[in-house]
């Protein structure tokens, strides 16, 4: 039991004086303005903003500033903010192959449909410090010098070409796409679709696009979908239809913890053998259907990163086929997305008949060790004053060691009047 | 309150077919809205003040703070799930002379002011006397505006376009 502590209050106060004197820094230097954390920090921001599960980079900024830069200390923050506001309602389902795409590749197809781009990457740079980094740079005015090639030019036709077929078919429910004088953003076809089109691909997925096509996805089915923030997690979790809940898991899970995750299976904890089929990074229309109004209505631009990697399935619930794991997430995080495309595949054991042999395929180790609220709480917890428990375990120990030094005791001298009687006996005898 | 949206959100099927053109309409004119920048339609805003074609609104609710449950969907088009949260602004107005006139505002982030302008246009964009002008001189700035930004975000993305080549190795050449 823990027994709380009184006291110190001058003390806290003080340490936190401290903290926020340490944070400032030296009044010689500038503070960070937010504007400077999101733009310039853009990375942690959008790590803050993933593991927190609320998209805001402006708050997010603020987090880490406060946080002076620890990221769980800013997770934290914002996941706490998160609990004081309402939800006003929920998404429809983002429409990915419609993102604004800055970073799409494939390691699985060369020639792509709709092309790759690399978009900014840390990808096949030396990881050589950058000395000219040091000083006060002046921001260079055309960073980018946009080069209107051929290339360039291609890219746009083919992205534009790809726009027109798809406008009939693509005017579903919740997309109105067929409008003629307002720019909508085109849609690139998935990498992955010919494999589907040929079998090759399991068809789980495309399964259910094809029965929402036919029956429209009405406000029951969405509205059921599992909620981790609203319903409690129930295990095993290990079920195809809890899928979407462990999605929601992994999508706030911590970064570390899933890359670890995922690392383990490719040594050989598991049996993920992955390939990205494809990655994209953009900015995606997020559309909901307010209260006040009876049809969907987009309500802005959100970054997402995008993974699908597949992996070969040789066992014995499908035909050999490959296998998809999927991985979406807040902002630009490529090593989450892929690490938690990889979770998910490898958390689909069951439903694949798979026999378990690493942590990364089981679901309670998984989703109840991945949020890094919850375990840098319970972890960090040891640190408050536990003086009442520990006098408690100290007396336990005391008593056992005595307990155990009278045994001895009372052994050596059972041994010892035994020996003597026997010693006596043999005497007398 | 999500349910009862959603509910609501079913395909209006006794609607006239013209009433869902007009709500179609209403959306598009909303998503340039929430997609344009303050400055453009802070400006607007101020130019029908100054000719005397900004009437009064009332706030009917917020603008306020809060979350909206971001979906995927598995694949990118399968089973939907909840990715994580996002903060939104949002406010609603009625006209102070035509209470029946609602408008609404939705957007992205902490931006009441955005939030509330979005709704006074969706509003005045609604009134059949004030329409034509919102058409011949607000959609066209907010449409290039955000063709433009298209247009630079991928021109800048496309410079990075890739073409891998396959290296023929030694080992395999039989």
């Amino acid at each position: 039991m823990y027994v709380a502590v009184k006291g110190g209050e001058k003390a806290i106060a003080a340490a936190h004086r401290l903290l926020r004197q340490e944070r400032r820094g030296p009044c010689d230097i500038p503070e960070l303005g937010l504007d400077q954390i999101a733009h310039q920090l853009k990375f942690a921001v959008d790590r803050v903003m993933a593991e927190a599960s609320l998209y805001c980079p402006n708050l997010a900024a603020l987090a880490i500033k406060q946080a002076a830069g620890d990221l769980q200390e800013a997770i934290f923050l914002l996941r706490a903010y998160r609990t004081t506001l309402p939800r006003f309602a929920a998404s429809l389902p983002l429409e990915t192959d419609c993102m604004r795409q800055s970073r799409r590749i494939s390691a699985t197809w060369k020639d792509l449909p709709g092309g790759q781009i690399l978009g900014s990457t840390f990808d096949y740079t030396h990881r050589l410090l950058d000395r000219s980094l040091e000083g006060n740079a002046s921001c260079d005015p055309a960073p980018c010098a946009v080069q209107e090639t051929a290339d360039n030019k291609a890219f746009a036709c083919a992205a534009e070409s790809q726009e027109s077929p798809e406008t009939p078919e693509s005017a579903g429910s919740a997309g109105f796409r067929d409008t003629g004088s307002f720019p909508h953003p085109p849609r690139l076809p998935r990498a992955s679709h010919a494999l589907e089109q040929e079998g090759l691909l399991e068809r789980s997925w495309s399964a259910y696009e094809q029965e929402r096509q036919g029956r429209m996805e009405d406000a029951q089915t969405l509205a059921a979908i599992a909620d981790i923030t609203r319903d409690p997690l129930e295990l095993p979790c290990d079920r195809p239809e809890d899928r979407p809940l462990r999605l929601q898991m992994l999508a706030r899970a911590d970064e570390g913890f899933l890359l670890g995750m995922a690392y383990s299976t490719q040594r050989g904890f598991g049996a993920v053998h992955p390939f990205t089929s494809e990655l994209r990074r953009g900015l995606v229309e997020c559309s909901i259907v307010p209260e006040e109004l009876d049809f969907p209505l987009v309500i802005g631009e959100l970054e997402v990163t995008e993974c699908v990697t597949i992996s070969r399935y040789t066992g014995t619930a499908l035909d050999p086929c490959l296998t998809q794991g999927y991985g979406l997430v807040f902002g630009n995080n490529e090593r989450k997305a892929l690490s938690m495309s990889i979770a998910d595949r490898a958390l689909r054991a069951r439903e694949m008949e798979e026999e378990e042999t690493g942590p990364a395929q089981n679901p309670e180790f998984v989703l109840l060790h991945g949020d890094n609220v919850d375990a840098s709480g319970f972890v960090q917890h040891i640190k408050l004053p536990h003086y009442v428990d520990f006098q408690a375990e100290l007396s336990l120990i005391r008593e056992l060691r005595k307990a155990r030094a009278n045994k001895a005791q009372d052994g050596a001298k059972d041994g010892a009047a035994k020996e003597g009687t026997e010693t006596s006996g043999g005497a007398q005898a | 309150m999500q349910s009862q949206a959603y509910d609501a959100g079913k395909p209006a099927q006794d609607s006239a077919p013209n009433e869902s053109d007009a709500q179609h309409i209403r959306a598009e004119h909303l998503r340039l809205l929430a997609l344009a920048e303050e400055t453009p339609l802070e400006a607007f805003l101020d130019s029908l003040d100054e000719q005397g074609l900004l009437p009064g609104w009332n706030l009917a609710r917020g603008p306020e703070a809060g979350l909206v449950m971001i979906r995927g969907r598995i694949g990118g088009q399968g089973q939907p799930f909840n990715v994580g949260e996002a903060l939104v602004t949002r406010c609603c107005v009625r006209l102070s002379k035509e209470q029946d006139i609602l408008g609404c505002g939705y957007v992205l982030g902490e931006r009441p002011r955005h939030a509330e302008m979005m709704a006074v246009l969706d509003a005045l964009w609604q009134k059949p006397d004030l329409a034509p002008l919102f058409d011949k001189e607000l959609d066209p700035v907010l449409a290039r505006a955000l063709q433009a930004r298209y247009e630079a975000d991928r021109a800048q993305s496309a410079a990075t376009k890739v073409d891998f080549f396959t290296m023929v190795r030694g080992e395999d050449k039989d």
